[in-house]
């Protein structure tokens, strides 16, 4: 507020404290839920999770994740699915291949076409759920399964039968570009730091942890890009309206068809961009890559506080989200509870997260 | 009925209208909407079109707005003839329509909602930003002039009360230069306290020289504020009376169209 616009009291009102404000925000949950889960562990596991080497061991697939969730959770406040992301991953993966492997294209090339290949299949699911109007869950449930069948058949095409493509890794290998989305990042840093002491090393001097793997940095980058948007551009509010009533926002002036095929493009990329640093760290693609990640990413959403009826939520919750859904996968093999139970955690964590939503929901509109 | 009401009614009689409407008739298909309606508005005044169910006022208001283009007759605004082709046309002339759904977000805060499609920005290329200092500061001072203070303008919209989001929707058409405001059955759905305070708003707005195109059903709502009345029967007008001319009753007579009404009013005791 500006100072000119000296503060008017209304008696009707109770002054609002700043736990009541707190209470507000979106990712609050998901906050809390870390909290409760970093002490959970802290309890039951191995204190070697909490080491550094044991915080890059559940960061890796937390960040994985997270670059999933943070485009279908801009997706979902935008008020659209995206089912097809999971098979995004692996129709993705086989397109960098073959872009990489038949092709023999360097990476300055590869990347860009297949960033585009997954824009347009978001194009494809952007125009088919708005010109049919039929909801975005059918029409991507259909892409999850084309996309799969084309990757199996293109795969089996490419190897001449076989649904795996290797020999990526030769392919990039010494490639300008590569570091950027394979390995670790800082290793020199790391070297000095161990020199210095300050992290663990092995008797030969070397740091246990060589670097931050790249997909950490990616997965930050993107949540706090998100969060910008989301928050402090137009384009943000945007999303926001366009997912908390398209008519209304139509009405004000916001092309709502734009920013619905802009996120789905998106959340196609983030997909693309997790196969581009998988396949490049694993030196192969497989059509079962990304199996069943459109769950787990909208999960990792809704407990960072999206609504699944769109308009409400945000980035860095799902970014909270990722990173929890990280710790209980990772976790659970540092305590002496059976691996399996994380399923069931799981789905716990989404039932009690769609509960708080609705609560938090209510009371940010004042419904009674 | 004819009391005066506490509000100021505008003289403006003299003024050039903003919008005049010429013989418009909108046909759909072998349907006629509206058959030859003539109406103005001029600034500062509250003209109110008054119709039942069925008698082609959203027609007509949606023809004035640009969201439907007239069969035949014609449009002129500050005295130039105008086709709209769309209602961003008439938005950028300054005809502003506020329709019953409101184009509110509840789950967005009311300073989003006010700029919603419009959003202030400051800083240039890939830094340009929404400027949320001025968004909040101007939606405070919007909202303040038209009486409401808001307890926040992060608070959302759906905190709001009925009234409090049709002024919303009144103080942003206002805030982004609407010369002509109209708004379709804002009390429709209101209660006592809150239809008063929309009133106390369209008075507002009309001493700051917008001219209110205000349609209702309800002739005590039309009467309170305002300065003129229009009376659509089945697509066409019954003339137009100025304020001080006309008696509830007669209004309410020229809407039902007839003798009925006044019959039925008989039996119920005059409460209608």
């Amino acid at each position: 507020m500006s100072a000119d616009s000296a503060p008017v009291t209304d008696e009707r009102l109770r002054e609002e404290t700043t736990i009541a404000r707190l209470m507000k925000r979106p990712e609050l949950g998901a906050i809390a839920g870390l909290i409760l889960v970093t002490g959970f562990f802290l309890v039951t596991a191995d204190r070697t999770m909490f080491t550094l080497s044991g915080v890059m061991n559940f960061l890796t697939p937390a960040a994985q994740l997270g670059i999933l969730a943070i485009g279908a959770a801009m997706l979902m406040i935008g008020g659209e699915f995206d089912l097809s992301i999971g098979s995004m991953v692996a129709f993705a993966g086989m397109i960098f291949g073959a872009l990489v492997v038949n092709a023999g294209l360097p990476l300055i090339v590869a990347i860009p076409l297949t960033l585009c290949a997954a824009a347009l299949i978001g194009v494809i699911n952007g125009q088919l759920t708005i010109r049919t109007g039929l909801p975005s869950f059918i029409v991507t449930l259909a892409l999850l399964f084309i996309l799969r069948g084309l990757t199996l058949v293109g795969l089996k095409f490419l190897t001449g039968g076989s649904t795996q493509l290797r020999g990526v890794r030769d392919a990039v290998e010494g490639d300008f570009l590569a570091p950027l989305f394979s390995g670790e990042a800082f290793k020199g840093l790391f070297v000095m730091l161990g020199k210095m002491g300050l992290v663990d090393t092995f008797k030969s001097g070397l740091p246990k942890v060589p670097g931050v793997p790249v997909e950490i940095l990616w997965f930050v980058g993107l949540a706090l890009a998100a969060t910008w948007v989301l928050l402090r551009t137009p384009i943000g509010n945007w999303v926001f309206a366009s997912g908390g009533d398209a008519n209304a926002a139509a009405n004000s002036g916001v092309p709502v068809r734009k920013v619905k095929v802009a996120l789905f493009m998106f959340a196609a990329c983030c997909a693309a961009l997790l196969a581009i640093m998988q396949v490049m760290d694993a030196g192969s693609t497989d059509a079962r890559r990304g199996f069943q990640k459109e769950f787990e990413a909208i999960i990792a959403a809704v407990i960072g506080g999206c609504l699944l009826t769109g308009g409400y939520g945000s980035a860095i919750g799902a970014f909270f989200g990722a990173i929890i859904f990280g710790m209980v996968v990772i976790g659970l093999t540092y305590t002496d509870i059976d691996q399996d139970w994380f399923q069931v955690f799981l789905g716990g964590m989404l039932l009690l997260a769609v509960i708080f939503n609705n609560v938090i929901r209510k009371r940010v509109t004042g419904e009674r | 009925m004819t009391q005066d009401s506490a509000f100021h009614h505008g003289d403006a009689t003299d003024a050039k209208p903003i919008v005049e409407m010429r013989d418009i008739e909108k046909h759909f298909g072998n349907i006629i909407a509206l058959a030859g309606v003539s109406f103005d508005v001029r600034a500062g005044e509250c003209h109110c079109l008054l119709g039942d169910n069925g008698a082609g006022k959203s027609t007509f208001i949606k023809t004035m707005s640009g969201v439907h283009k007239p069969t035949r007759g014609e449009i002129y605004f500050e005295g130039r003839h105008m086709n709209f082709d769309s209602p961003r046309d008439a938005m950028e002339a300054g005809i502003a329509t506020v329709f019953q759904d409101l184009a509110m977000i509840p789950l967005m805060s009311v300073s989003r909602n006010f700029f919603m499609g419009r959003e202030p920005t400051k800083g240039v290329g890939p830094f340009k930003r929404l400027d949320i200092a001025k968004a909040n500061a101007d939606t405070v001072e919007a909202m303040r002039q038209m009486g409401i203070n808001l307890r926040g303008p992060d608070q959302a919209v759906g905190t709001l009360s009925g009234g409090e989001r049709q002024t919303v929707a009144i103080a942003r058409a206002v805030y982004f230069g609407a010369k002509v405001l109209i708004l379709d059955e804002p009390t429709s759905a209101l209660g006592v306290r809150q239809t008063s305070n929309v009133l106390a708003t369209i008075d507002r707005v009309r001493k700051q020289g917008v001219g209110v195109v205000f349609i209702s059903h309800n002739v005590r709502h039309a009467l309170a504020v305002g300065d003129r009345f229009t009376v659509l029967n089945r697509g066409r007008t019954l003339g137009t009376a100025k304020r001080g001319e006309i008696r509830a009753e007669e209004l309410q007579d020229m809407m039902a169209g007839g003798q009925e009404l006044a019959q039925l009013e008989g039996s119920l005791g005059g409460t209608i």
